[in-house]
């Protein structure tokens, strides 16, 4: 089992409260968590990823064990705390700066 | 009794602003998707009950929200727009070519007769329509591919197709606009497209009379005259007899031709509205007095509305989908500032009022006359 913790305007999105525990075939990568995620929540499909390139969108991080994931490869491993469910995976909205 | 629904995207959610007919008492509904910009929302002509949003952030993207119910309850809808084939360059603002790469919908236009349809000015400028009531989008790719887009380049807010306006009585017949490109018409809905600009000037261009380029700000049409079209130029107001054939200045006596919005009376054909801004550089009303101009005689001679508005140190700005008009029979007219003021006129436009004072920045307003 995978925690996921959304940020709260893609929580809202989803219609989740709290982390969201997903079941993941296979390795637990970030391609493998975000594919869970978005068959669990369509909606979210295009918000965290581009829909075609499947890139991070730039003000997207994933944080997990006190560490910046966002420039791993998506099909690197993921943490085994994050793997077994000790560590949430983290979606993060960067901070804005005070610009909007 | 008739009644009216304001429907006011803003840069933080978006607002349900609803009256009945007397429209001087009004309820606030909001914000709805909080947080996120609303940079437009509007209702279907053919079931006023259904509205579309679109909704976007520069963190999490693009997301489409449908109400069956008067903007009641939403849900969201589909939200990939994929250009169709190789999307090919564009003008960047440095002269080079750059990539086309979508970033938001501006625009949201349902269809006159079919409340599933829906078209949508997107950013990088395209078209894309819907007929399933928003869960799929396609690129109409005729616009792009006319063979001018590497010419076409982004204004400061991006390179958006911002305007798109049914001919009712040729439905086959759009016009729409970008900045920076400028009016394109198509007669066969969608497949072919041609550039409306002849009559245009632009002096920021290096040929100002370039049959793309210029930085059209609106298009506004009365549905009884379709073959008339009035237009806000970044700078100029234009008008056209000949469904966009060819293009003359209507500016007249107007403080300064620079603005974004324009609107036409319900019931006038001749009667037009326009919100004049200093300049390019200075968006806020000359002299800090937000003013309405209004023409009776379809351009050239325009009159100042004053009478509500505020007429010392007001410094706000007036976008261009943030105008609207009522059909009632004294025709209501509505605008939203960068200020968050949302001004109304129940008796086209000699008096006014603000519906609410302190939204988020206003993006866009429309209105839906309801009975």
């Amino acid at each position: 089992m995978i925690r996921v913790a959304l940020p709260p305007h893609l929580r809202r999105l989803a219609q989740v409260n709290g982390e969201v525990k997903l079941h993941v075939e296979g390795p637990a990568t970030q391609r493998a968590v975000l594919d869970a995620l978005e068959a669990r929540y369509p909606v979210l499909r295009g918000t965290i990823r581009d829909h075609v390139t499947q890139q991070r969108r730039a003000f997207i991080r994933f944080f997990a064990c006190a560490q910046d994931l966002s420039h791993e490869l998506p099909d690197a491993p993921l943490p085994d705390a994050v793997a077994t469910g000790v560590e949430p995976f983290l979606v993060i909205g960067a901070m804005a700066g005070g610009s909007v | 009794m008739s009644r009216v629904r304001v429907l006011v995207g803003t840069r933080k959610g978006a607002f349900v602003l609803t009256s009945d007919a007397k429209r001087q008492r009004w309820d606030v509904g909001g914000p709805h998707f909080g947080g996120w910009e609303i940079y437009h929302l509007k209702g279907s002509p053919a079931d006023p009950n259904r509205l579309y949003a679109s909704q976007s952030s520069g963190w999490f993207g693009q997301v489409i929200q449908r109400s069956n119910d008067g903007g009641k309850t939403w849900a969201p809808v589909g939200n990939e727009f994929v250009y169709d084939g190789v999307p090919g360059t564009h003008q960047w603002y440095d002269g080079t070519q750059h990539p086309w790469k979508f970033a938001r919908v501006w625009h949201l236009e349902p269809s006159l007769a079919d409340p599933d349809t829906v078209y949508a000015g997107v950013e990088d400028a395209a078209l894309f329509r819907t007929t399933d009531g928003g869960q799929t989008w396609q690129e109409l790719p005729g616009l792009r591919g006319h063979g001018s887009g590497p010419r076409w380049q982004p204004g400061a807010g991006g390179m958006c197709l911002h305007t798109i306006v049914q001919d009712p009585s040729h439905p086959g017949r759009l016009f729409i606009a970008i900045s920076a490109a400028g009016a394109f018409r198509t007669d066969d809905a969608g497949k072919t497209w041609r550039p409306v600009n002849r009559g245009l000037q632009s002096q920021m261009l290096p040929d100002p009379k370039a049959e793309v380029g210029h930085c059209v700000h609106r298009i506004a049409m009365h549905p009884s005259r379709p073959g008339v079209l009035f237009m806000q130029k970044h700078w100029d107001v234009m008008r056209s007899d000949d469904a966009g054939g060819s293009w003359h200045e209507i500016s007249g006596n107007l403080p300064t031709d620079f603005g974004f919005t324009i609107d036409v009376h319900a019931h006038e054909p001749n009667t037009v509205y326009v919100i004049p801004i200093k300049s390019d550089s200075e968006h806020y009303p000359p002299d800090g007095k937000l003013r309405v101009y209004r023409s009776r005689t379809g351009g050239n001679e325009w009159e100042a509305l004053t009478k509500g508005l505020p007429q010392s140190d007001c410094y706000v700005n007036v976008l261009r989908d943030a105008m609207a008009i009522d059909s009632l029979d004294s025709c209501g007219v509505y605008f939203g500032t960068t200020g968050g003021q949302v001004y109304a006129s129940a008796d086209a436009g000699d008096s006014w009022a603000p519906i609410v004072r302190d939204l988020p920045s206003v993006l866009s307003v429309e209105v839906q006359t309801l009975e």
